[in-house]
């Protein structure tokens, strides 16, 4: 039987929680990896979608790096729960809608379940102190330990020489003269770390791991919460934020318009959902109509995507309008000139 | 030889195909084959990556059309 200490990792397919991994590794223990989808994650998605990167190598980094250290990965959805941590977080929000201090709590409290469920001893993540201007921090750090239910047993190698002793320590399972004393922003000792270890090709995700650092994004989700009045999503809302370009032209109604043929093709797949906008006289994108929207409002939605259309300077477009239930009409519309779809409409 | 089980996971962006994936083999016993269905390109990679760290074996992948069809071998502990 194996006697070896079972540790549990975040990974989160960045460089950070890999080297942590790395380094518990090294001291002989048992790790195990656990990636969250939470339905933000910066994933694939956009590449599956979009046609021009559809050719290109595609990799889930998460699993890329559990294959590098030769460990485990257990991915677990966690769609529905995760709803409460972005609608409701106690400590807040980012610089945008992303609320990464309960986010953090949120997830080594699911992996402290994970560990109690299976038998391992400890959790062990890639944070590092002053990385992240919210949960990263000196004075939050303990919070993420004690919210998730963690506490002692929750080790951040890449930092822990810098933070007091934790079980895995105290207790000897770890030498914590082993482990790391990074601090601060700077990823130069990190990837000399990667270097010593040979590894190459890692990802290097801008800002952070999900969606809700990015302001677009989170201008769209608080667009939806604003139109709905109320503040709720399901999965299928938020991907679509990720897909072609959002217009408002009317408080009670957006139009997505998909702006390829990738993300015509995704769009596609929402007609049951969706009144459902596409050019027939020209070539042109597919666009779905969410909201409520009358006779004069669905003319001015077929009057934007003909603009949208190669027939924007013809005389008349004719866009076919099919409702959810396939019922469906060709209008022959003017095409909305430039100058009248205000920079107010997009989202 | 095991038992045959298909999952259908057209439609999902990845990782869901490989979340449903993994949900549906922990249900399964060593030998089972499992033929998941999906639309996803993405899956082509991430379903064998997965496989290949969890101790599973990928039989094979086709392609028809959209659909991309991946028969996998359950792997034991
Ligand atoms: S960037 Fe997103 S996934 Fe990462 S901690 Fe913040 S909210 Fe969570």
């Amino acid at each position: 039987m194996d006697t070896r200490r079972k540790a549990v990792a975040l990974i989160s397919g960045g460089l950070d929680s890999m080297l942590a991994a790395r380094l518990i590794l090294d001291q002989g223990i048992h790790v195990e990896g656990i990636n969250f989808y939470t339905g933000f994650c910066v994933e694939g998605h956009t590449h599956a979608i979009r046609r021009k990167d559809r050719d290109r190598p595609k990799r889930n980094n998460a699993l890329w790096v559990a294959e590098k250290l030769g460990i485990k990965l257990h991915i677990i959805d966690v769609i529905e729960e995760y709803k409460d941590i972005v609608i409701n977080p106690r400590h807040g929000y980012g610089a945008n809608l992303n609320p990464c201090l309960d986010c953090k709590g949120f997830m080594v409290r699911k992996a402290r379940e994970w560990m109690e469920e299976n038998g391992f001893d400890f959790i062990i993540t890639g944070e590092v102190i002053g990385q992240r201007p919210m949960s990263q921090r000196r004075d939050t750090m303990p919070v993420v330990a004690r919210e998730s239910g963690a506490g002692g047993l929750l080790l951040r190698p890449l930092s822990a020489r810098l933070l007091p002793p934790t079980l895995p320590e105290e207790k000897g399972w770890v030498d914590r003269t082993r482990l790391l004393d990074l601090s601060g922003r700077t990823r130069k000792p990190q990837m000399a770390l990667a270097e010593r270890y040979g590894l190459h090709d890692y990802a290097q995700p801008a800002g952070g791991c999900c969606f809700l650092t990015n302001a677009q994004y989170s201008a769209k989700l608080a667009d939806l919460w604003q139109a709905r009045g109320r503040r709720d999503y399901e999965l299928d809302d938020i991907m679509l934020l990720k897909v072609g370009r959002h217009l408002r032209p009317r408080p009670h109604f957006k139009l997505i318009i998909g702006r390829e043929e990738g993300e015509n093709n995704y769009l596609q797949g929402y007609r049951s959902q969706f009144t459902a906008l596409r050019t027939v006289s020209h070539p042109g994108p597919l666009a779905l109509l969410d909201g409520e929207a009358g006779p004069e409002d669905v003319e001015l939605a077929a009057r934007v995507v003909a603009r949208y259309s190669q027939g924007r300077t013809a005389p008349r477009v004719e866009v076919e309008v099919t409702d959810p239930d396939g019922a469906h009409r060709i209008l022959r519309v003017p095409p909305l000139p430039a100058a009248e779809i205000p920079q107010e409409w997009h989202i | 030889m095991g038992t045959r089980h298909t999952l259908d996971a057209r439609r999902q962006l990845c990782p869901l195909p490989v979340i449903r994936t993994q949900n549906k083999i922990r249900s399964l016993e060593k030998g089972d084959i499992l033929e998941v269905v999906c639309t996803d390109p993405g899956a082509l990679h991430d379903i064998p990556a997965w496989c290949r760290i969890n101790g599973h074996k990928v039989v094979s992948t086709t392609t028809r059309g959209d659909e991309i069809l991946i028969t996998l071998e359950v792997g034991g502990e």
